[in-house]
């Protein structure tokens, strides 16, 4: 079972929504379209579901072109961000719908129901209506509805971004179980990159109408193609300092350097864009070669566990994430450290030339 | 500015509440200092919008009595309450321009066109939007015109509070972080008393100087960030904040040891014997993986790479012990022992935790 784009595009209203992209997902697999809001998500998804017709290209299905059937007669399921169910029915007849138009019997649709049920812990709650459930209950009724019909194709659109916090957390650690044991092609759109890396799968990173760079999950987080998809793939945001390597030296605009380590030591002369996730930005200098950086602090965050420094390094803005609880003044002076393995090479256009080597090691 | 007192406070929505479970707000006394940050914290359906729109005036509390400073307000209108709000999606007047947004609560009550006119660019400043002063909030951005509802919250400099609700569940991730971060520079520089609705803990920690953490009706904890992780009150506490939550197992206390199905746990403390249901309770950053010998016995059920660091998930007898441990950190297929440090292991009883007897130990 596979899924294939070729050169598809949409335009609409004059703006293109899609540029050409060519994608292939195969079967059993978790793809994650991650991007911020307006860049391509939905509109990409409801393409490959059949809602939509791409402008040009062709879209595939087991190799066959597929490009201009209808959704309804694709093996299609999709779940979308707010919890539609049939609020007159009950739980089971919510989940067993999607089957009583397949002209199967009575048992079969029985056995589906309460197997998916089970899966998505709903057996004690089947005679209920879905406005008797709790918000997670009610997005579970709706995710069952669409693995029941056992569809090749299962597109999820940010379908857990209206569920409280904690229900969140329980629901993505529940997903990625329940969809290796099924066989589709799943397909789940979300703005957040926690989410992508508590999925797992594959990831397609999607900026502005494009998909930056496709593979799996943790390789493009740790392994981006360009500073677009680091930026994309990075909460809080990734740091980046324009650089200028000469030599054996790294310049910084204001007449600051440091010794060329790490990936850096072996490019050639000229301008770079260096990149950095705020994770990897220390407070107390380690051992061993380090980069080291004077910055003004404008606020910090506590979230209990670590902390969260926002400074500001000549102009530009930077986030470190630090373990544990730190009282620091804002307005103050800070010297912060980088371990040059943690820092990613770009160039000014934004293509990756040196990843983190620390990343290559894992 | 003002102090907020809770008197007695609770309320039911219906109108002869019989059991606990009529109370959407159980009996609560509580006094919010001037001028600090407070967050409302929990689940649905836990009380906090309850709580804040009897705090706003939206709701009048079926008991018990609400005062600013030492006024009581419980009976005045919204608008009687000088008080703004900051609601989940943007309250713009599309045909009025971002300036014009920004004034509108100045120029609703008289201030001099010097006043306004300074004042708007303070808050233009802090939010960001100077350059787009003159446009018309029609055709901006939900993330624009949200920062033009936060930026009227913020205009008036003689409100008694400044009450949000839920103000960023609209703004993508990478807005957020820009959101928050000037919301708590404008904190740090007006000091207005502000309360902060969310069930999201990383905006409820990162925003407030005190969080308020509800459940059931109840407030379960008001803490610092720190306090919440490290000491959490109720398990509910433990559980809600942090992710994955707290571990918690049943166990049997004996002073400074916990037994758990045979295995001993060494704690930082003295616990004395506690009666009723006891669990001990861990939060997955204090948990390593052990050696073959010590530790609780686990197996290894699934790792999860979240980037910065690895979420390691292990059953004991069918109860799901976390770890979280560093980015690099190598888990081995065979890990069948988990360790945890002595210091960070809370003790329950009934769900609320237990003091140690030797309070001076707590403290190192």
């Amino acid at each position: 079972m596979t899924l294939t784009l070729e050169g598809v595009s949409k335009v609409a209203g004059g703006e293109v929504h899609i540029h050409p992209t060519d994608l292939t997902l195969e079967a059993g697999t978790m793809n994650v379209l991650l991007g911020p809001t307006l860049a391509g998500k939905t509109s990409l998804m409801r393409l490959m579901a059949g809602l939509d017709v791409p402008n040009t290209g062709r879209i595939l299905w087991q190799g066959k072109d597929v490009t201009g059937m209808r959704v309804q007669d694709r093996a299609v399921a999709m779940v979308y961000q707010q919890f539609i169910n049939y609020p007159s029915m009950s739980v089971y007849d919510n989940i067993a719908s999607p089957m009583k138009l397949s002209g199967k019997s009575k048992a079969e649709i029985d056995a589906a129901v309460r197997k998916t049920a089970d899966l998505m812990q709903l057996s004690p709650m089947l005679d209920r209506r879905p406005l008797e459930l709790s918000g997670g209950q009610q997005q579970r009724c709706a995710l069952a509805r669409a693995l029941v019909k056992d569809a090749g194709l299962v597109l999820l659109d940010e379908p857990l971004a209206n569920l409280d916090y904690k229900l969140r957390e329980e629901l993505r650690a529940e997903i990625p179980k329940i969809f290796e044991a099924a066989g589709s092609i799943f397909i789940y759109a979300t703005t957040e990159p926690e989410e992508a890396l508590l999925l797992g799968g594959n990831t397609a990173t999607l900026w502005e109408g494009r998909i930056t760079q496709f593979g799996s999950t943790p390789v493009v987080y740790r392994q981006p193609a360009d500073a677009t998809t680091a930026r994309v793939f990075s909460d809080p945001p990734m740091n980046f300092l324009a650089v200028t390597k000469s030599g054996a030296r790294i310049l910084f605009g204001d007449g600051q350097s440091t010794a060329a380590l790490g990936p850096m030591a072996c490019l050639a002369d000229g301008e770079y864009l260096a990149g950095f996730r705020p994770n990897h930005l220390e407070l107390e200098a380690p051992d061993g070669e380090i980069m080291a950086f004077d910055t003004t602090l404008s606020v910090t965050e506590i979230t209990g566990s670590e902390t969260f420094v926002h400074l500001d390094h000549h102009g530009e803005r930077w986030v470190g994430l630090i373990h544990g609880v730190r009282a620091l003044e804002p307005g103050s002076d800070l010297r912060v450290y980088l371990d040059p393995a943690h820092v990613y090479v770009f160039e000014t256009g934004g293509a990756l030339v040196a990843p983190a080597s620390y990343a290559q090691a894992a | 500015m003002a102090k907020i007192t809770l008197d007695n406070l609770a309320h039911s929505y219906l109108p002869a509440p019989k059991g606990p479970e009529d109370w959407a707000l159980k009996e609560m006394n509580h006094v919010w200092g001037d001028g600090e940050a407070y967050a409302l914290l929990g689940a649905s359906g836990c009380g906090k919008s309850t709580l804040l729109n009897i705090i706003s005036g939206l709701v009048h509390p079926s008991q018990g009595r609400i005062l600013f400073d030492d006024e009581d307000v419980t009976s005045r209108t919204t608008a009687a309450r000088n008080i703004a709000q900051v609601f989940q999606f943007p309250v713009v007047y599309d045909t009025m321009t971002v300036h014009d947004n920004l004034a509108f609560p100045l120029r609703n009550r008289g201030a001099s066109a010097q006043y306004v006119a300074e004042r708007v660019q303070t808050i233009a400043r802090m939010i960001g939007m100077e350059d787009t002063l003159n446009r018309k909030a029609r055709g901006l951005t939900a993330d624009a015109k949200q920062k033009i509802s936060l930026g009227r919250g913020m205009v008036r400099e003689d409100v008694s509070a400044l009450l949000f609700d839920e103000p960023l569940t609209v703004i993508d991730p990478h807005m957020k972080w820009e959101l928050r971060t000037q919301l708590k520079a404008l904190h740090h520089e007006f000091g207005h008393t502000m309360i902060y609705v969310t069930h999201d803990q990383t905006e409820a920690l990162t925003f407030a100087d005190k969080v308020v953490v509800m459940h059931d009706g109840r407030v379960v904890q008001v803490g610092t960030p720190e306090e919440l992780f490290e000491r959490p009150a109720h398990t509910f506490v433990g559980y809600f904040i942090g992710s994955p939550g707290m571990n918690l197992l049943e166990a049997r206390v004996e002073g400074n040891r916990a037994i758990v199905d045979g295995t001993e746990i060494p704690l930082g403390a003295d616990y004395g014997r506690p009666g009723g249901r006891v669990q001990i309770g861990v939060r997955p950053e204090f948990v390593r993986m052990g050696a073959d010998e010590g530790g609780l016995p686990v197996r290894l059920t699934r790792v999860e790479d979240v980037g910065r660091h690895k979420v390691v998930r292990c059953d004991h007898d069918g109860t799901q012990i976390n770890a979280i441990v560093a980015e690099g950190a190598d888990v081995p297929a065979d890990l069948s022992r988990l360790e945890f440090a002595p210091a960070a292991v809370n003790v329950y009883s009934d769900d609320w935790r237990v003091a140690p007897k030797s309070p001076a130990e707590e403290a190192a």
